[in-house]
């Protein structure tokens, strides 16, 4: 039995401080199968290959590659074993020409010397293997980002690859694009070369793929051959039994305007006008890079805005920086936790303290008692779960992490909130109840600006939603409009697309 | 009974596991203490722990400011340059008769100058803080030498020498109690205000402290002339002791200043330090040069030796966090 798979790992599980991310995992890859692995963020996927690729080490269980016991050290140490992974940040060296990046750590040599010549004659030749049209001279920076893929495609495979993992491969390229790559991936199956490929998108999933593994929690769910499944099931899968209401939407009074925008110019959008009321939740939808998230900044005084005017409670108000939003009572959740929410080296009550430490300050003094039980009250509103209010950011996880810097700025007493995908990478149940704190906070009369990505989020949520495409609003849709059904997903992504 | 118990787990403000992760330290220099105890019989002597610490006192005020510029994500290495200029500056204010507290205060108040140079030229306008203070090491030296017209003098005070080589009741140094009261400021300014509190949210995460809000350039700025003002009160200790004002002093000193803090536990990626933990180190450095004296190991290897210890250390702390993550 054992022998009909290239490779096979038994009861892996992985922890990260105390939280447990992969319970007694495992999982078969047939040889020449394409392999999706299905499963919500956080459910351990992404664990899993990095495990496989050896850039995390397991805390129990044993893998198999071709019958035999393996361990990788490394990516390298993989690679040599050959597993190769293409990671969804695509690693490129700007500077290397696609010879070059191909055959990285392999160069063709004369004594001590390189031998570029050979070396672009190899590269080719596997470039042609491919039907691939790029000169091996070609430098990485030229090539857009479908390209560069390609070339880490051949580059794993070109070191006679068994396995080729790919983790969200397509979520920068388009359609065009996309099908060069399913045409890619099934000219390896055909060269008997197992591809595991890690997708949220279950028509990409049903396309190409043969067997579909589910992970949920940590957990490994089960595995079923394509044929066998459909949609509902592999969502059930995923979802689990106890399906959470994870919109847990509470209509509530709407008041006054609170804070209006007006012909807000900006780098990477222009003229934006809207206005947010009490109670209200505004939900913001479009294609990253459409200017939401660099509106908000821009309202939140991080980058400057060229023209426009801001309104507070029917005041006129000018925000140059950070601060001054803060003290007029605009808080703001950026979107990236690790990159603007948190010092994960500091403690949690650090982290929760900090927007406004003012406060909390008697004279040129924190005052520490009263900054640990203000910062605490508040963490147990939010349920943060940690060892301590002094454990380091870093030791939560990714959903507590998250609540910290909700708490953070729930400390600043905030009358307007913009929340820049709140839930991002965020489990199901924390999820649920960051949701459910929006309602209440916007219950409490707060006005909250939500900006996601998550389509079912935004729709599920906002009491109106704006649509931007390419750096304007250009749609507006109620909720009403929302539970009719007259608007659903298709119809806003339609819209962010462009097409009203 | 709930007193007790907060009583049992805070240890100076933090839980017992939290405490033996930030000054485990203390272990090995209670050792070291310990080995040197027995090997050396000189090493108890009242003069060689008076030597100890006139030297950590000089060595210990460094530290004290090299701390906040690496914990904001920095470094500062013209402070040797600084000892230089403040001993200069003395050495002028006392040739033109002026007052002890007017030497003091005009040399502190030129380092600090030059160290919110420093901070400026970091943070308006992005320069790297090696680079910076590369150059302005280069500059601060030059001036001590534009000052003191390349020549030493010595220094016709009198009572000045009191700072460097006095001692109160005869037996303590006074310098040991500047230095002390420099920790007590340094840790109140770290540990227990806005500013301590800032200089870690610009070292842990630079961009979020920028979008909470936190005036990032100034709290980078003024941890520079933080450190030029630590680098003037070394500076008035070290020139006393020597009893002359002379422009090439003190070159190597920013060394053994960013040693201590790294040993102390000072991470160099940044947001991660302790005023306690920084004195331990300084303390470890003094009984290392102090026990390689002892036990007569030839000066080049003390260099080499030196070296390689803060490597080790960094090791340590390396494998400390990696274990933590």
């Amino acid at each position: 039995m054992g022998e009909d798979y290239i490779f096979e790992c038994q009861n892996i599980s992985k922890y990260f401080g105390g939280s447990k991310a992969l319970k007694n995992v495992e999982f078969h890859l047939k040889p020449g199968e394409i392999h999706a692995l299905l499963g919500e963020n956080g459910a351990g996927k992404s664990t899993l290959m990095k495990i496989i690729v050896g850039l995390y080490k397991p805390d129990t269980g044993t893998m198999k590659l071709e019958g035999k016991p393996y361990r990788a050290n490394d990516p390298y140490d993989a690679m040599r074993h050959g597993i190769s992974m293409i990671h969804q940040e695509l690693n490129i060296e700007p500077h290397l020409s696609v010879a070059e990046s191909i055959f990285l750590n392999r160069e063709d040599t004369v004594g001590p010397f390189l031998n570029p010549k050979k070396t672009n004659e190899r590269a080719q030749k596997v470039l042609d293997q491919f039907d691939f049209h790029v000169s091996p001279t070609t430098l990485m920076e030229k090539l857009t980002i479908a390209q560069a893929q390609m070339v880490e495609i051949i580059r794993a495979v070109s070191c006679d690859a068994k396995i080729v993992i790919m983790d969200e491969p397509t979520s920068s390229l388009d359609s065009n694009e996309t099908e060069r790559l399913f045409a890619t991936i099934r000219q390896l199956k055909q060269q008997g070369v197992s591809v595991i490929y890690i997708s949220h998108r279950m028509e990409e999933i049903f396309e190409i793929c043969d067997t579909i593994s589910i992970f949920r929690d940590g957990q490994y769910i089960g595995t079923k051959p394509l044929a066998e499944t459909n949609k509902n099931e592999l969502v059930s899968m995923m979802v689990g039994h106890e399906v959470l209401n994870i919109f847990p939407k509470v209509d509530c009074e709407i008041g006054q305007t609170v804070f209006k925008v007006e012909g807000l110019c900006g780098k990477g959008f222009t003229d934006i006008s809207f206005e947010v009321h009490a109670g209200e939740i505004l939900g913001f939808s479009g294609l990253v890079g459409s200017g939401r998230s660099e509106t908000m900044r821009a309202i939140f005084g991080l980058d400057p805005l060229e023209s426009g005017h801001l309104y507070l409670n029917g005041e006129e108000i000018r925000i140059r920086e950070p601060q001054k939003a803060i003290d007029l009572g605009i808080a703001m959740v950026n979107e990236d936790r690790k990159l603007f929410g948190l010092c994960l080296n500091r403690s949690v009550k650090e982290n929760i303290s900090l927007p406004n430490l003012r406060a909390r300050q008697k004279g040129l003094f924190i005052q520490s008692k009263r900054e640990l039980r203000e910062c605490t009250e508040m963490a147990e509103k939010l349920h943060v779960k940690t060892a301590s209010m002094d454990a380091e950011a870093y030791s939560l996880s990714g959903g507590n992490q998250q609540k910290v810097v909700l708490a953070k700025w729930m400390m600043t007493n905030p009358k307007v909130l913009i929340l820049d995908e709140p839930t991002r990478g965020v489990d199901v149940g924390a999820k649920a109840e960051i949701h459910m704190l929006m309602c209440q906070l916007a219950a409490q009369g707060l006005a909250i600006i939500l900006i996601s990505s998550e389509l079912p989020e935004v729709l599920g949520m906002s009491d109106r939603i704006l649509i931007y495409h390419e750096g304007r609003i250009i749609n507006s849709v109620m909720r009403e409009q929302v539970l009719s059904g007259e608007a659903d997903q298709m119809s806003v992504l339609n819209n962010m697309f462009g097409n009203v | 009974m709930n007193q007790t118990k907060m009583k049992d787990r805070q240890f100076l403000g933090m839980t017992r596991e939290t405490f033996f992760k930030k000054y485990g330290i203390i272990f090995i220099l209670l050792l070291m203490v310990g080995i040197m105890l027995v090997v050396s019989p000189t090493f108890r002597t009242y003069n060689n722990v008076l030597s100890i610490m006139q030297s950590v006192a000089v060595n210990g005020c460094l530290a004290l400011g090299m701390v906040f510029v690496i914990t904001a994500g920095g470094i500062d290495l013209s402070i040797g340059s600084q000892l230089a200029l403040t001993s200069v500056v003395i050495g002028c204010a006392f040739a033109a008769n002026a007052p002890i507290p007017v030497a003091i205060i005009a040399s502190i108040a030129m380092c600090t100058a030059f160290g919110f140079i420093n901070g400026l030229l970091v943070s308006r306008l992005k320069l790297f803080p090696f680079v910076v203070t590369l150059a302005t090491q280069l500059v601060i030296r030059g001036a001590a030498y534009i000052i003191s017209d390349g020549k030493a003098s010595s220094i016709t005070n009198k009572s000045f020498r009191t700072i460097g080589m006095g001692k109160v009741g005869d037996v303590i140094p006074v310098c040991i109690f500047i230095f002390l009261g420099l920790a007590v400021i340094a840790f109140i300014l770290l540990h227990c205000t806005k500013f301590g509190r800032f200089v870690y949210a610009v070292g842990g995460n630079i961009n979020a402290a920028i979008a909470s809000g936190i005036k990032v350039k100034w709290v980078q700025t003024f941890t520079y002339a933080w450190m030029g003002a630590c680098a003037g009160v070394a500076g008035i200790i070290l020139t006393s002791r020597i009893n002359a004002a002379q422009p090439n002093i003190g070159s190597g000193y920013e060394t053994d200043a960013i040693a201590a803090c790294v040993i102390g536990g000072t991470s160099f990626a940044g947001g991660i330090s302790t005023i306690p933990g920084t004195i331990i180190g300084i303390i470890i450095i003094g009984v290392i040069y102090n026990g390689m004296n002892l036990l007569q190991v030839n000066s080049y290897y003390q260099m080499a030796l030196k070296g390689i210890l803060i490597i080790l250390s960094v090791v340590l702390d390396n494998y400390l966090n990696k274990r933590r993550g």
